[in-house]
């Protein structure tokens, strides 16, 4: 196959960016589309060019690392799928793709297809887990845990922490991601007592960030690869309603 | 040997406290000397790496009210490659009630590690292994659970008892994030610094202690040094030596390989272990490998046309014409055989032109009786999420149509040589997870590095870390202009600008890409002196050649993936060089490591326990000059040593 790409070029966090047009040819549909990339970027440094810069690691859409917008859309065409696990079987010979970094303010590019996340990390430092020192664990069994509030922590759980859902939205909020981990904390026991306080402390920080708030536009749970789903936001603004008159302090 | 090696004097672990194998650890635990709560605060621990060890260490660490500084190379602690562990955590809690213990987790893993581990150590890893359960289940870490909402088990490959505990497939992703979630509320609490993007280039040494890193700022290219009353490695595995693995691109020796040229022993290099279900190779372009978990073994049957060169749809190859080769020659065990076994039985098929699907490298995995016998549903929920990926990759439907699959490489049970305290030869450099050697011998068990790396970080290294840093806290006055750290940075900045300055005509991923077949060839899964001696020249030749013609793009102030590999490539480069003199000299088989010339008249692996129960711990002697060899004698006084035998 030959493809065409018109991929964003930045040199760094401050300079202007550009699309650049390249042309990648002998392409089989079996590789990924980041095999894809190393091919034109094999090519690139050999006839001297800067190879394009792109986040990724696992390449089995596990770690999250991985971040491209594919033809406008975050993560490429494929459902429930990573830009690492994307196949170029799904496109066509002669296809036009544009590739480009997710965009959003909390995001900013630090060169081509790169962003920095940190703020995603900010937010669950914030108040995103379950405060439970090592050596203190009371014995797994002494708390059983109903199966489907398992399977629903677990569901929300699998979230991969990428970001495609702020790229996708046109608010640039991170909704999804704050719903997918109260809804995991909050389906369980263990996470009952920070649970008020972690939803108060963790919508702050998301929007001291400058993520923008959600209107119901779904574009975030059409995009996750992780399939978390838009009531998990229900979730969160129902964790959100129930803790205000309660307040952050009564975690002390 | 021929030069490739001298001998050294043996090694000695003299912080084993001995006395009887149960009380040892409650032992070494009470004789530590602790750090006084309020000095913590006042003590710096440096950690490389967040992954299961790394993280699981500095929240600890910072609960206990330590100082730490953290670094890893991906954007955010949360995606260190355990995340992509899937199939799930060992534990000896007996739920099952069907005869596990401690004791027998601990015979299994000396058994599975083929009698090339240390009794304390292993048994110090089963005795722990139950709290990592509570404590996963404390932070909220989603295991599966039975309908009465107790945790559900499994059974993994090369054991007879139910205690491996999951997280549908992706066990490493849920139990990663409790621990950096740990870690992320210890940032918020003021005793984590966390440096993401920063690569660890040089160890600091000063007066034979571990002080110190050299990291690059890998957004900035900016060198910088960082000081520290001591030094934890927790920087993983060093399978992508051979290019194509399971591992993450990432995934790297550097920060093991560069504290072992200042001084720590590198142990076992050799034992590497090759994964039997991961999706076979597509085609030239391929960056890596998948791997579907073993847990697949449980439901699938492997089999192979039973005459070469069938290459029939194997919906009409006929039962009769189907060799379901490790069924037939491991009765008691079938599929579940250890990984070892499984992958040497495929290649062996494979060599013998009974291979299926592109190049005759694959042996097929099939559902359907599972199927049969338990339902589509079933299966979709056990296997849902493994069967999914395997569709994306290949484009094929696992449920209608058997997998493809072969061995890949896939986790290295060598690493840098600790003692009982997990610290290395280099005082003060403590080495935790996948990137010391300790407790898996010559082969890894299915689910035990999951629990090996969290033993480590959430109990066994905060148990004993206080000792030295007790003792030892970081010299008043030692800042950055000492001449050890100035030097150390020097050291960086030169190597950095001579990988620049080769501008050559080949890329780094074309070194790597050869580099990986000299190594999967002739250090794989067999290897024997003419193979090993024949790759040793060829890796120098390349290694000379890299130095020579490699092409690195841009420049060092900027964010340069081009020079984050080449300088881990040229790193993998002098490991191969030490896995094939480690491997050459092991004239046994044992384990993963499968010598030809060392097997028994059936053809399985012979070890040789009269001359090689010993750990091999190589010290690094120069550039140029021979490694020298440290054995650590192995001794058993409580598991009877037999012949690893799975039929
Ligand atoms: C696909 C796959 C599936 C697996 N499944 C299982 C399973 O089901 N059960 C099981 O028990 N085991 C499994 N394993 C093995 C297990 O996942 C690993 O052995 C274990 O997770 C390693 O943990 P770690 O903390 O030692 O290292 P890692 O998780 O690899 O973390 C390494 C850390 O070090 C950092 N780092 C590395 N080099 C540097 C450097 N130079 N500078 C700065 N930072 C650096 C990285 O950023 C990262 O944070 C699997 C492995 C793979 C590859
Ligand atoms: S909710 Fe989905 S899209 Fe958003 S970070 Fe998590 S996995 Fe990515
Ligand atoms: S590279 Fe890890 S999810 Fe894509």
């Amino acid at each position: 196959m030959k493809i065409t790409l018109r991929i964003w070029r930045q040199p760094d966090r401050d300079a202007a960016g550009a699309m650049a047009t390249y042309e990648v040819d002998g392409i089989s549909p079996d590789m990924s589309f980041l095999e894809m990339l190393d091919v034109l970027n094999e090519e690139l440094a050999l006839a001297g060019g800067d190879p394009v810069a792109f986040d990724h690691d696992c390449r089995e859409g596990i770690c999250g690392m991985c971040s491209l917008v594919i033809n406008g859309l975050a993560h490429g065409p494929e459902a429930l799928t990573t830009a690492c696990q994307l196949y170029m079987r799904h496109f066509t010979d002669g296809q036009v793709i544009d590739v480009e970094p997710w965009r959003a303010t909390p995001f900013p590019v630090l060169k081509d297809l790169v962003v920095d996340r940190g703020a995603l990390d900010r937010i669950v430092a914030a108040g995103g887990y379950i405060s439970a020192p090592t050596g203190a664990a009371p014995e797994a069994h002494s708390v059983p845990v109903p199966r489907k509030d398992a399977e629903r922590a677990f569901d929300a759980a699998a979230c991969i922490g990428c970001g495609a859902c702020v790229a996708a939205c046109p608010n640039g909020s991170a909704s999804l991601f704050l719903g997918a981990k109260i809804t995991h904390l909050g389906a369980l026991p263990q996470g009952q007592p920070e649970r008020d306080a972690r939803a108060l402390a963790m919508v702050e920080q998301h929007d001291a960030e400058g993520f923008g708030g959600c209107s119901q536009i779904g574009e975030c749970t059409a995009v996750c690869p992780a399939g978390i789903p838009l009531d998990m936001i229900s979730q969160l603004n129902h964790d959100v309603l129930a803790a205000l008159p309660r307040g952050k302090d009564q975690r002390g | 040997m021929n030069g490739y090696y001298a001998g050294g004097d043996p090694l000695v672990d003299t912080k084993d406290p001995g006395g009887p194998l149960t009380e040892r650890w409650d032992k070494r635990r009470f004789e530590a000397k602790l750090v006084n709560p309020a000095n913590r605060r006042k003590r710096t621990v440096i950690i490389i790496g967040t992954g299961l060890a790394g993280g699981s260490a500095a929240a600890t660490l910072g609960e206990a009210g330590y100082q730490l500084k953290v670094f890893c190379y991906q954007d955010s602690a949360r995606r260190a490659h355990s995340i992509a562990a899937q199939g799930g955590i060992n534990a000896a809690k007996d739920y099952r009630n069907d005869g596990d213990s401690v004791q027998r987790l601990f015979y299994d893993t000396v058994k599975g590690g083929d009698y090339r581990s240390r009794e304390s150590n292993v048994y110090r890893l089963a005795q722990v292994s139950a709290a990592i359960i509570d404590q996963a289940v404390a932070q909220g870490v989603p295991f599966a659970r039975e309908y009465g909402g107790l945790l559900d088990t499994r059974s993994f490959g090369g054991v007879q008892v139910s205690r491996t505990f999951y997280a549908r497939g992706q066990t490493g992703q849920q139990l990663l994030l409790g621990a950096y979630q740990a870690l992320e509320r210890q940032v918020a609490a003021g005793t984590v610094e966390l440096n993401t993007r920063h690569e660890m280039l040089e160890l600091i040494v000063i007066d034979g202690k571990a002080r110190g890193v050299v990291v690059r700022d890998m957004v900035t290219g900016a060198f910088e040094t960082h000081l520290a009353d001591a030094v934890v490695l927790a920087s993983g595995g060093y399978g992508n030596a051979y290019h194509l693995s399971t591992n993450a691109m990432g995934c790297n020796v550097s920060a093991t390989w560069r504290a072992h040229r200042k001084g720590a022993y590198f142990a076992n290099p050799c034992y590497t272990q090759i994964h039997p279900t991961c999706i076979p190779v597509s085609g030239e372009h391929q960056s890596k490998l998948t791997l579907m978990s073993e847990s697949l073994r449980n439901d699938g049957r492997i089999w192979v046309p039973a005459v070469a060169g069938d290459t029939r749809d194997p919906a009409l190859i006929p039962e009769a014409e189907r060799d379901y080769y490790l069924e037939r020659t491991y009765p008691a065990f079938g599929n579940l055989v250890p990984r070892d076994v499984a992958s040497r039985a495929a290649k062996q098929q494979c060599d013998a032109g009974r291979g299926v699907g592109p190049g005759g490298l694959g042996v097929y995995l099939d559902f359907k009786d599972a199927i049969k016998r338990l339902g589509r549903e079933t299966i979709e929920e056990k296997y849902g999420n493994l069967f999914d990926m395997y569709a994306k990759i290949t484009d094929e439907d696992p449920y209608s149509t058997p997998m493809r699959i072969y061995p890949a490489i896939h986790y290295t049970m060598g690493g840098l040589w600790v003692d009982y305290d997990l610290e290395s030869t280099v005082p003060g450099l403590f080495v935790i997870g996948e990137a010391n050697f300790s407790d898996h011998g010559a082969n890894r068990l299915g689910a035990s590095a999951l629990m090996q790396g969290l033993a480590d970080g959430y109990f066994v290294l905060p148990g004993t870390i206080g000792d030295y840093l007790a003792t030892n806290p970081l010299p008043a006055g030692i800042d950055a202009t000492h001449p050890a750290v100035l030097e150390a940075e020097a050291a960086v900045r030169e190597r950095t600008a001579r990988l620049l300055a080769v501008n050559g005509s080949r890329t780094v991923d074309s070194f790597h890409r050869e580099l990986g077949s000299i190594l999967w060839e002739y250090c794989g899964m067999e290897r024997n002196e003419e193979g090993l001696t024949k790759a040793i020249g060829l890796i120098r030749e390349l290694r000379e050649a890299f130095w020579a013609d490699v092409k690195v793009t841009g420049v060092n102030e900027e964010l340069n993936q081009s020079l984050e590999r080449a300088g881990r490539v040229a790193d993998f480069f002098e490991l191969a060089e030490l896995m094939c003199i480690d491997a050459l000299h092991r004239r046994e088989s044992c384990g993963a490591h499968f010598r030809t010339e060392s097997r028994t008249p059936e053809g399985e692996a012979l070890r040789i326990d009269e001359e090689y129960s010993h750990v091999a711990a190589w010290e690094f002697a120069g550039d140029g000059a021979p490694p020298i060899l440290h054995r650590e004698h192995l001794g058993f006084e409580h598991i009877k040593v037999q012949a690893r035998s799975y039929k």
